[in-house]
């Protein structure tokens, strides 16, 4: 039992040393040595999770021999080690799922890279799971955003070009704010551990000195990563570099990349400044007022889009807005809820983006709705597929978007000067996914008119042809169903982590 | 608010004024190599101001020289480390983007990110 406590350090070295070893690996080596890792990595969280729920407790673990004020060191929580065991499930799927479009798409000679990009990027989202220290999050942030720039420009387009230097450029501003609120409450503080900097900022908050340069600590690294992550008018880039890169990459940035942020987020509201302090600051309306408007915005843009990529990358800004809406309600039980909603949209979008390269591959390769006409016969199961996606979203019972859409509104019930815009907003977002979503489910089961469409690349597609792809769809629409079906016990763990947290 | 505070650190504020230059320059500039320019702005005035917090009046660079090991001679070391780190971060962004830069270039001969938008959007390559 003693050497499963090592197992968060073994994953994060792993898929560090895996990246450079993928670069002087042949195309097909690497591609299974990624699939290995990710593998190995999914079983290791898998024990560690199990370790700390027979142990009923979270620990810390030490690196290098040095004790906590200078050392640097890891910390493994129920919630850390379900983060790792989840997100490591979501990016083998998409994985699998996109494997032929990624052949097809991507150069043969570059293709290791790609997986290099991908080791990488599983790297530091452990990293940025487990650590418990703020600089060394700064520096996987940064690991991240260099490895989803790589992840959106492989395939070599005008469209993937631009939208990458664009994702670069936002990025860099989030992480500039970011790294300057770091330096902000090093220097307040004088510490680096998250453990360290809470006593300190403690002690500051009792004492009522500095709190202006607190708070503007706070906001900086609270909107720094507001911005890596999407949130509302910082969203310009997300519908390109989602709707043009490959399909295994849209996934992976939709369902993971944002979510590794508004994961370091969580940690910074209750792990490095104290959920009190945070609550009893206004930043947190902030981010109610910017949520509700992130899920207007997004589903008005997606209900506008004819492009399903795009539709289904826009619909993205509006689960963020989510999220985001969940941290502003200022309770446990928001962010309880904003943490299953995490899982659900990346059980979700990496779904729908799947199942969406699934219906454009059997109708020429078009994404504009109009095309996709009939898709849903011709490709039966990732119409299928689409559907279950689009019902979750919507937040049918039975799917896991119900679920968290009963979470937002449990915890606004508690909060009385919230709890009708809340409502009202999810409501109202309730009403736009349908349009869009059920317009495009609409639309791909409506029997195409006209014949003579064999020629242009209309063909049926049999479950048979890419199995690969086929159990990927039908592991997805199985696990979408978990979250909606058993949603007891992982909101139990999650929240049983976060007590932990605090 | 003390405006005195403000000229007694106004190392400090420097770095701010820098700060906020180069963070402007990255989110509004049109051409890329200044974009590219003002984030290294921005980021050098974070080390500026990092160094600056473990600067101690009097004391030396933090290695240990002719066996003096008394904590009143040196510095604090831990914000040059972190101004190391950050260094080589910054320096890979900015390889990243200049490649990127580069690559555009060669497709739309314009460093314009706003020109090359209209011409992605125009469906050109």
């Amino acid at each position: 039992m003693n050497f499963v406590r090592n197992l968060p350090l073994f994953c994060i070295i792993l898929t560090l040393f895996s990246g450079p070893c993928s670069m002087i690996l042949p195309a097909k080596k690497a591609r299974i040595l990624n699939l290995c890792v990710i593998l190995a990595v999914g079983i290791m969280s898998f024990l560690v999770l199990l370790q700390v729920c027979i142990s009923g407790g979270s620990y810390v673990y030490m690196m290098g021999h040095f004790p906590a004020p200078w050392g640097n060191e890891i910390r493994v929580g129920p919630l850390e080690a379900f983060m790792a065991l989840f997100f490591c499930i979501i990016m083998l799927l998409s994985m699998v799922g996109g494997a032929t479009e990624r052949m097809a798409e991507i150069d043969e000679s570059k293709e290791n890279l790609y997986y290099v990009m991908v080791n990488l990027l599983l790297s530091s989202l452990i990293a940025l799971i487990y650590t418990n220290d703020l600089f060394t999050a700064y520096v996987f942030v940064e690991i991240n955003t260099i490895s989803a720039c790589g992840m959106i420009m492989i395939k070599q387009s005008g469209h993937t070009l631009e939208a990458a230097t664009r994702y670069m450029i936002m990025s860099l501003l989030g992480s500039g704010m970011l790294l300057l609120g770091i330096c902000f409450l090093y220097g307040l503080t004088g510490h680096l551990l998250m453990s360290n900097i809470k006593e300190a900022v403690a002690a500051i908050a009792a004492a009522g000195t500095y709190h202006a340069p607190l708070m503007v600590a706070v906001g900086l690294m609270c909107v720094g990563l507001a911005i890596k992550s999407a949130l509302f008018p910082f969203h310009s880039w997300l519908p390109d570099a989602y709707g043009y890169s490959t399909v295994s990459s849209a996934a992976i940035l939709s369902s993971l990349v944002s979510k590794g942020y508004i994961f370091l987020l969580i940690k910074i509201f209750y792990r490095v400044i104290g959920f009190d302090i945070i609550c009893n600051s206004k930043i947190i309306n902030i981010f109610f007022v910017f949520g509700i408007a992130g899920m207007m915005a997004g589903s008005i843009s997606a209900a506008k889009e004819f492009n399903i990529r795009r539709m289904i990358a826009f619909s993205s800004v509006a689960q963020i807005g989510y999220i985001y809406m969940g941290f502003g309600l200022g309770t446990m039980l928001g962010v309880l809820a904003s943490i299953y909603h995490i899982l659900s949209h990346a059980a979700t979008k990496s779904l729908l983006f799947i199942s969406a390269s699934g219906l454009s591959e059997c109708s020429g390769d078009n994404k504009e709705l109009a095309k996709l006409t009939g898709a849903g016969y011709r490709n039966p199961i990732a119409g299928m597929a689409f559907t279950v996606g689009a019902l979750s979203m919507v937040g049918f019972p039975l799917f896991s978007g119900f679920i968290s859409k009963i979470l937002f509104a449990q915890a606004a019930v508690n909060q009385a000067d919230k709890m009708l815009p809340t409502l009202i907003a999810l409501a109202l977002s309730t009403i736009l996914n349908v349009i869009y979503f059920m317009r495009a489910v609409l639309v791909i089961y409506t029997p195409r008119k006209g014949i003579a469409a064999e020629e242009r690349g209309y063909q049926r597609i049999r479950m048979g042809k890419d199995p690969g792809k086929s159990a990927v769809l039908v592991c997805f629409m199985l696990l979408n169903l978990v979250l909606g079906l058993m949603s007891q016990p992982i909101v139990e763990l999650c929240s049983r982590g976060l007590g932990m947290f605090g | 608010m003390n405006v005195g505070n403000l000229f007694a650190n106004y190392q400090e504020a420097i770095a701010m004024i820098l700060f906020a230059l180069g963070f402007s320059n990255l989110l509004l500039q049109k051409n890329l190599i200044k974009k590219i320019i003002g984030f290294n702005i921005m980021d050098s005035s974070v080390y500026l101001f990092l160094a600056l917090k473990g600067y101690i009046k009097g004391h030396k660079a933090a290695i240990v020289v002719d066996g003096v090991q008394s904590v009143d001679a040196y510095i604090n070391p831990i914000p040059s480390g972190l101004v190391l780190t950050g260094i080589v971060v910054s320096v890979s962004v900015t390889a990243l983007m200049l490649s990127l830069t580069i690559r555009l270039y060669r497709r739309y001969h314009t460093l314009d990110i706003d020109r090359i938008t209209m011409e992605v959007k125009k469906g050109g390559f």
